[in-house]
């Protein structure tokens, strides 16, 4: 299979969309210069019509794209950082999402909105360091975070495909990060989570840029004697309950490492669903990795402190297997 | 382009549905016949009417808290609106969106809206649709004079510009949000006067003479069809009654009943049909029984409606549904 990065899969996923669908179109900041490398060349070979510089008003495109998408379009929103989300807050959750609702099941709003390099990067401190995909979950809106460069695709055809509002997550941790991807037009349903490695001893629920860190804390825990089962959700509304469920039951011990805040993160719903749902094979307690809820620190020597390392995962992952409940 | 005789009357018979449709529902809140509160359009008649004459079904509007007349005048069926009041099934939404929130998509009603200010940028993607499918269908944001201070307007208004959007902005100055005073709250005296900020022709017009209304949107929404892109009028006008039903229990003391009074000589609704008469147009007494007699169908038609199943309140929210989707609270 051919290696890929993962942000050349996003665009080629985006890419054939615009080719096969002439109703799919790009709005959002830089995207004909494409400073963030999602929409490169697309300008060019696709047209004003098709890839529109938008001013900086978040808010306002994002409401655009509303109507565009009510009116038979299927726009493909960039945010350019994740704080963006913050600013056409409104515009995303209580008009793109509950208008349908709201208006009966009226009509559909096909728009996709990718949250480009979201979540930390170094030195870029608390306003551009979020990753705030519970937000959006909590909200009701259909959210997605490809943790591979064959999802990375997958997945944005899928949400293009998709007759709703979809936000797609794409952290800088694995913009660059290379992987095999399939040739042709294939589809990342949405609602399938991934298993990223099978195992049996204990689960770990891992979200986007760590999947990469949790699938080498199990390669340790494997030289330890554990095996242990790394499961990406990849879709996180909806979310694949089934393929969790089944996992925990299989495992009877579960380590969420996820990079949203403790308090109401997406951890603390895993946790709730696990509870709920497999009480009785739990052999251990629901254990979370998590971003302590402060702002991302600028200097790199408070990072530990904040942001979910995989030393503290490692530790969560053996105090897990340890327990032994009578 | 000077309005048709049928246009003529056509206006006067939509402006006494508002009129009435209005009282009406005020009648059915105080009865608890529904719920909540409404916001309404009492005064500010001849604007909803003389914006959505000018507009054809294809068009597209977006419509604010103070929908109903905005709604009515789109062609929107009374039957479904009072149905949507009462909760009932066969309302517009179903009865999950009420009073501020009346969408009809196949009328080109793209909804009311409960956030000030919102529905402005939906109204300019409608628009960028219709130029990017090279149709000569056009929009419409309707907004009041509270929501041009709101960020989400302006970065619409300039986005229109830049884009050239075949979609119209029309300024509902009542003179108020709430009890705010657009004078306390804007130094210019002219809101159309911010139009020129992004480069756009404006109006400011009579609100309260739906010919005047009815002629300026014809010629701008002309220009937005023929490719001239989008325009901003402002309309004066003036609610007769409280901000919302609730009102009148709160006891709120911010404009005289004599400025009251002042634009209660300007009501279209008593103006216009004196006019009609002498024109010899039509006999508005008769146009007045067809719409009491519309509207008593109407609100049958509501009552005799079905509840929604509680059920029912988990359809819709997705056009592609997943299992558990949504999660249910339980
Ligand atoms: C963003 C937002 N802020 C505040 C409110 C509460 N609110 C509802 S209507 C209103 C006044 C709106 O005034 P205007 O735009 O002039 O419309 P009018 O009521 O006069 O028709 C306010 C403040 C709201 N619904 N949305
Ligand atoms: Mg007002």
């Amino acid at each position: 299979m051919r290696e890929m990065r993962y942000l050349e899969a996003m665009r080629e996923g985006l890419r054939e969309e615009m080719l096969r669908d002439d109703a799919v179109f790009v709005l959002g900041e830089d995207v004909r210069n494409s400073v963030r490398g999602l929409t490169k060349g697309l300008f060019q070979e696709f047209g004003a019509k098709r890839v529109y510089d938008t001013p900086i008003s978040e808010a306002g495109f994002t409401g655009l794209a509303t109507g565009a998408a009510i009116a038979g379009m299927r726009p493909v929103v960039e945010y350019q950082i994740n704080a963006l989300v913050f600013v056409a807050f409104d515009q995303l959750v209580d008009q793109a999402q509950k208008l349908r609702y709201m208006m009966g099941g009226q009509g559909t709003i096909p728009v996709t909105y990718v949250v480009m390099a979201s979540g930390a990067r170094r030195g870029l401190s608390g306003q551009h360091s979020d990753h705030p995909y519970p937000l959006l979950v909590h909200m009701g809106m259909k959210t997605v975070m490809p943790a591979t460069p064959e999802d990375a695709k997958g997945l944005m055809k899928a949400a293009i495909r998709e007759d709703d509002p979809v936000v797609i997550f794409a952290p800088s941790a694995l913009l660059a990060n290379k992987g095999p991807v399939p040739d042709g037009d294939y589809l990342t349903p949405l609602g399938r989570a991934r298993i990223a490695r099978e195992g049996k001893d204990l689960t770990i629920v891992a979200l986007g840029p760590l999947v990469p860190d949790a699938l080498k804390c199990a390669e340790t825990l494997a030289a330890e004697g554990v095996s242990a089962e790394v499961i990406d959700p990849r879709s996180l509304l909806p979310l694949d309950h089934d393929t969790l469920l089944r996992s925990v039951r299989k495992t009877g011990r579960v380590v969420i490492f996820d990079d949203s805040n403790r308090t109401c993160g997406y951890a603390a719903e895993i946790s709730a669903v696990v509870a709920d749902q497999a009480w009785h094979a739990l052999r251990a307690p629901v254990r979370r990795i998590t971003r302590s809820d402060v702002p991302v620190p600028f200097s790199i020597a408070l990072d530990t402190c904040v942001l979910p390392s995989p030393e503290r995962l490692l530790e969560a992952c053996r105090a897990s297997v340890k327990e032994t409940r009578t | 382009m000077n309005a048709s005789d049928n246009q003529l009357v056509g206006f006067y018979r939509c402006m006494r549905l508002i009129r009435r449709f209005e009282e009406r529902v005020v009648e059915l809140v105080n009865r608890n016949e529904i719920v909540g509160t409404t916001h309404e359009y009492v005064g500010e008649e001849a604007v909803a009417t003389g914006v959505c004459h000018a507009l054809g079904v294809e068009d597209v509007i977006t419509s604010t808290h103070r929908g109903h007349g905005h709604i009515l005048a789109k062609g929107g069926d009374p039957r479904r609106m009072v149905a949507e009041l009462m909760g009932r099934k066969t309302g517009y939404n179903g009865g999950r969106g009420g009073s501020m929130h009346i969408a009809d998509l196949g009328l080109g009603i793209y909804g009311a809206n409960g956030i000030v200010g919102a529905g402005v940028p939906i109204a300019c993607g409608a628009a960028m649709a219709f130029k990017q499918r090279d149709s000569s269908r056009v929009a419409v944001a309707f907004f009041g004079d509270g929501a041009i201070n709101q960020g989400v307007v302006h970065e619409a208004m300039n986005l229109a510009c830049i884009w050239q959007l075949p979609v119209v902005f029309v300024c509902e100055n009542n003179g108020y949000g709430i009890t705010a005073s657009i004078r306390d709250m804007s130094r210019i005296q002219k809101l159309s006067d911010r139009a020129a900020a992004y480069g756009m022709p404006a109006e400011t017009v009579d609100g309260m003479d739906v010919r005047a209304v009815h002629a300026a949107t014809t010629a701008l929404v002309a220009r937005a069809r023929a490719g001239g892109g989008p325009s901003f009028i402002e309309c004066l006008t003036y609610r007769f009654v409280g901000h919302f039903t609730a009102e009148r229990a709160l006891g709120l003391k911010y404009r005289t009943e004599q400025e009251v009074a002042e634009w209660r000589l300007r009501d279209p609704i008593a103006t216009y049909p004196l006019w009609l008469r002498d024109q010899k147009l039509c006999d508005p007494a008769r146009v007045d029984e067809e719409v009491e007699a519309q509207l008593e169908e109407a609100i049958a038609y509501a009552r005799e409606s079905e509840l929604p199943a509680p059920q029912d309140a988990l359809q819709g929210m997705y056009a592609v549904t997943y299992p558990g989707l949504p999660a249910r609270g339980w």
